[in-house]
């Protein structure tokens, strides 16, 4: 999932008067928009303006809480961590090789315009977000599906030719070329999986044209617990009840409002307001007060995420592991976490996540300043004498990324006598110097987009987009082919230990900290679990009055 | 005057090319493009993205087909009362927007601009409302303690940027009084502080230079003329200092309204309001080209129109010019 951030929210976090407002936060009966909203309405900030409704072709968070109360999919998200329950499939079945689903679809599934909902238009569904003149950007999840990938990539123009099947209107049969252990997480979590209306969307235009009408206001047809209202933009997203959902009777909100609010500041004045039930994001500066004045409305959920460096190991001196195990060694990440992040984050000392889906990496970054010295030293540097100048790049869209630059840059003074130089660059020319290599280490963050913990290890495979380090290490390719083949858990697992032991001991990143989701929620909120992707469906979310 | 007028709009049509052109080509050469995003997508997928906007076209072609689709073809003003859509109109086509994808910058235009068109007169109106008196008060007691308090609440209106008033207002009347919401667009109710905030720097400024106009006019001959022939104080003001005093006030409203038309993107941001000063600044940022294109297109056309209304209006209102 994209960390949806902006410069405009770091510029106006920065500016917007957050100084004049911080600290005590005195409370005052809500106006009366607030109050005489009925009661069962959850309203939400929601970070950004949607790019889209479209589950085919949008990409952030913002988009991704609108998306799960529109869109029903295949496999649901159970409410407390996750793990896949029956959705719209009543049950499944997985072949002994694990390269055949068979998923068998509830009786009398329908649209939120009452049409029927059946296999064909899973299949339907998938041939769009494949097709290349559509240009997906989500379409490589489906990679996995036998022949998927050459469709996309137009070498294969035949759809039937593509794993998907539907012998009878309630079955739908998904061949892959690999086994894929984490297929069912990736269909509950993931909105590329969820069908489309097909036959609506024909009505407003050819299936492969992006942004045709068929996602606005009164033209939407969904398949989820909520349809859509009304669509104001960059003021508000409104969805109610959708009577033909299946599991309409559990559905307990009347509506649900979304509110684009991109500026922290702006967001935490209207959630004290009574404006907001939730917000989106929170303001480190605020957690103290909140803390002291209302504990119980600030919430501290683990995430499932990893604010990280990159290395470009194409860079001297960054080619030689040695000298990027001593930078990572020399990092104090509890002090890092305690007084410049503030936000209950957990020190990070290896990459794959601890305690996702019952895995928990045995590698741990261990040795400390001492050894970041020998290491150094080593290499040719002792005392840092004899480094060429060292760059390290950041976005400024986050405070904090500034904030956690120049303690970093603190430490390696300190500890390795290594003056490091900061430079910030604008969001995307920041991404497009990590993208095309131009920098030598760079700040990085990744979301995951399931609870596996292959979304963060996959990425440093040799030839991977995000792989921004360059680099390459044959022993660890061999090791992610093989954990996809492995049809047990733990032998899986086992393959995935041994790739964390060599991230640490190769450090082509220095992980810094897991991340936490810092947000407001009013009490009044209930059915709503602290999850490690920050998903909630929706159906279980009530207001307590 | 008439010549006059349609020399000058011409004069506009090169100026909007070399803006367009300019514009079309600077934000190509910006590192990133609209899709650049965190997670990378595969090369497949970037080609077939591509390929849909036509951006591996040369660069050339792209320029020329864009020109294409902005030149007017038609000529249906009328159609403009029935929603602001200038395809409709004039034949004019922004293009879908890159960011957006279901929505055209003619839409997001139509959209918006009313919003800030309405958050902008409001606010102008509020400008005028305080700025003028505050400023003929300090010229007319000048060097008084009347004179004193008025320039100190104009320097004071200089001095506050809006991204601390704003927020010091809502603190203030929503969040401790609980009058008002502390952002959003609904009801008229929602229109105070946000008119409030933007039309009280530009009060300042008025304040300042209705001051200094009218300073400099009430020392000229013709004003001591008025009053040796016993005219009252109120008729040398009103009647004689007037329209002279407030030339300056004049030529800083043409720019002024031009921005504030256009939207304020601080103000936009503190309030939640859905005006076209944040689509202008966030344009940039997504490297939405179309949309970039269609702001800046719009607020140069606003400027160049607003310039020529105001060199109009000057011409009337001092009788030392003349058109030519």
């Amino acid at each position: 999932m994209i960390i949806r951030s902006s410069l405009r929210a770091a510029f106006l976090a920065l500016t917007l008067g957050g100084a004049f407002l911080g600290g005590g936060c005195s409370r005052r009966s809500a106006p009366a928009a607030a109050a005489a909203a009925p009661a069962q309405v959850l309203r939400m900030g929601n970070s950004a303006e949607p790019q889209d409704l479209d589950p085919q072709t949008v990409q952030g968070v913002p988009e991704l809480n609108i998306v799960l109360a529109l869109f029903d999919s295949l496999v649901e998200a159970d409410p407390h961590d996750l793990h896949p329950v029956p959705g719209q499939a009543e049950s499944w079945e997985i072949s002994p090789d694990g390269l055949t689903y068979t998923f068998h679809l509830r009786a009398g599934l329908s649209w939120s315009n009452g049409e029927p909902l059946t296999a064909d238009d899973f299949i339907q569904s998938y041939r769009r977000i494949l097709a290349p003149a559509f240009a997906a950007e989500y379409s490589y999840l489906f990679y996995y599906v036998k022949g998927a990938k050459e469709f996309n990539e137009g070498t294969l123009t035949d759809f039937a030719q593509v794993g998907f099947r539907a012998p009878d209107a309630r079955t739908l049969v998904v061949s892959l070329k690999q086994p894929t252990p984490f297929l069912l997480k990736e269909i509950a979590c993931h909105y590329a999986w969820d069908a489309v209306p097909v036959k609506t969307i024909a009505r407003f235009g050819p299936l492969e044209q992006k942004g045709s009408h068929w996602t606005r206001a009164g033209n939407l047809v969904s398949s989820g617990p909520f349809q859509l209202k009304d669509w104001t933009p960059n003021k508000r997203i409104i969805v109610v009840r959708n009577p033909h959902y299946w599991d309409a009777g559990r559905v307990r909100l009347d509506q649900i409002e979304f509110y684009p609010i991109d500026d922290q500041n702006v967001e935490e004045r209207m959630f004290r307001t009574g404006q907001l039930d939730l917000t989106y994001d929170f303001l480190p500066n605020k957690l103290d007060a909140y803390r002291r004045d209302h504990p119980d409305e600030l919430r501290v959920d683990p995430w499932l995420g990893i604010y990280y460096y990159n290395f470009n190991v194409t860079r001297p001196p960054f080619t030689d592991a040695r000298v990027r195990r001593a930078f990572a060694l020399a990092v104090d990440r509890e002090e890092l976490v305690r007084d410049v992040m503030r936000g209950g984050q957990t020190p990070a000392y290896a990459v794959s996540y601890p305690g996702v889906s019952g895995y928990a990496p045995r590698a741990r970054l261990e040795g400390g300043v001492a050894e970041a010295r020998r290491l150094l030293a080593e290499a040719g540097y002792p005392e840092g004498r004899g480094l060429p100048p060292i760059e390290l790049l950041y976005n400024p869209n986050q405070e904090y990324n500034r904030s956690v630059a120049e303690a970093i840059q603190a430490m390696w003074r300190k500890n390795l006598g290594v003056a490091v130089a900061l430079t910030n660059q604008e969001w995307k020319v920041y991404l497009d110097s990590m993208q095309t290599g131009h920098y030598q280490i760079a700040r990085a963050g990744w979301i995951a987009d399931y609870a596996d913990p292959n979304v963060f290890l996959e990425i440093y495979a040799t030839g991977n987009g995000n792989n921004y380090t360059k680099w390459s290490n044959p022993e660890y390719d061999r090791l992610l082919h093989q954990a996809l083949l492995a049809t047990d858990e733990s032998a899986r697992y086992a393959c995935y230990q041994q790739m964390d032991a060599i991230l640490v001991r190769e450090c082509p990143v220095i992980p810094l900290f897991y991340y936490t989701k810092t947000y407001a929620k009013k009490p009044s909120v209930q059915g709503w679990w602290p999850t490690l992707l920050d998903e909630h469906p929706y159906k279980y979310v009530y207001i307590q009055n | 005057m008439l010549r006059y007028v349609l020399r000058r709009l011409l004069e506009a049509i090169p100026v909007m090319l070399v803006i367009i052109t300019g514009t079309f080509f600077m934000q190509r050469f910006v590192p990133g493009g609209p899709f650049t995003a965190e997670k990378a997508v595969t090369p497949e997928v970037q080609r077939n993205l591509e390929a849909y906007y036509h951006l591996n076209d040369p660069l050339w072609k792209q320029y020329v087909d864009y020109l294409w689709d902005l030149t007017p073809k038609r000529f249906h003003p009328l159609a403009l009362t029935d929603g602001l859509d200038l395809k409709e109109a004039f034949g004019i086509d922004f293009r879908p927007s890159f960011k957006y994808p279901n929505r055209t910058v003619n839409e997001i235009i139509a959209d918006k601009l009313p919003v800030s068109l309405e958050l902008g007169m409001i606010s102008l109106g509020v400008a005028l409302v305080i700025g003028l008196p505050l400023g003929i008060l300090a010229a007319v007691r000048r060097n008084s303690w009347i004179d004193y308090i008025c320039s100190s609440v104009a320097m004071t209106g200089i001095c506050v940027p809006t991204f601390v008033l704003g927020p010091v207002l809502v603190l203030g009347f929503a969040i401790h009084l609980g009058w008002f919401n502390a952002s959003g667009w609904y009801g008229p109710i929602d229109r105070v502080l946000p008119s409030l905030t933007l039309g009280s720097v530009y009060a300042a400024y008025i304040a300042r230079l209705t001051r200094g106009g009218f300073l400099e006019v009430l020392n000229q001959d013709f004003i001591r003329t008025a009053r040796a022939k016993g005219a009252s104080e109120s008729r040398v003001i009103f009647r004689h200092a007037l329209r002279g005093g407030l030339l300056p006030v004049v030529s800083f409203l043409g720019p002024a309204v031009a921005g504030i038309l256009t939207g304020s993107f601080v103000i936009e941001t503190i309030f939640q309001i859905p005006g076209l000063g944040r689509e202008f600044v966030n344009s940039a940022f997504n490297r939405d080209y179309t949309l970039i294109l269609g702001t800046v297109i719009l607020y140069a056309g606003f400027i160049i129109v607003l310039n020529l209304v105001v060199d109009v209006v000057q011409v009337w209102m001092n009788p030392k010019l003349k058109f030519e």
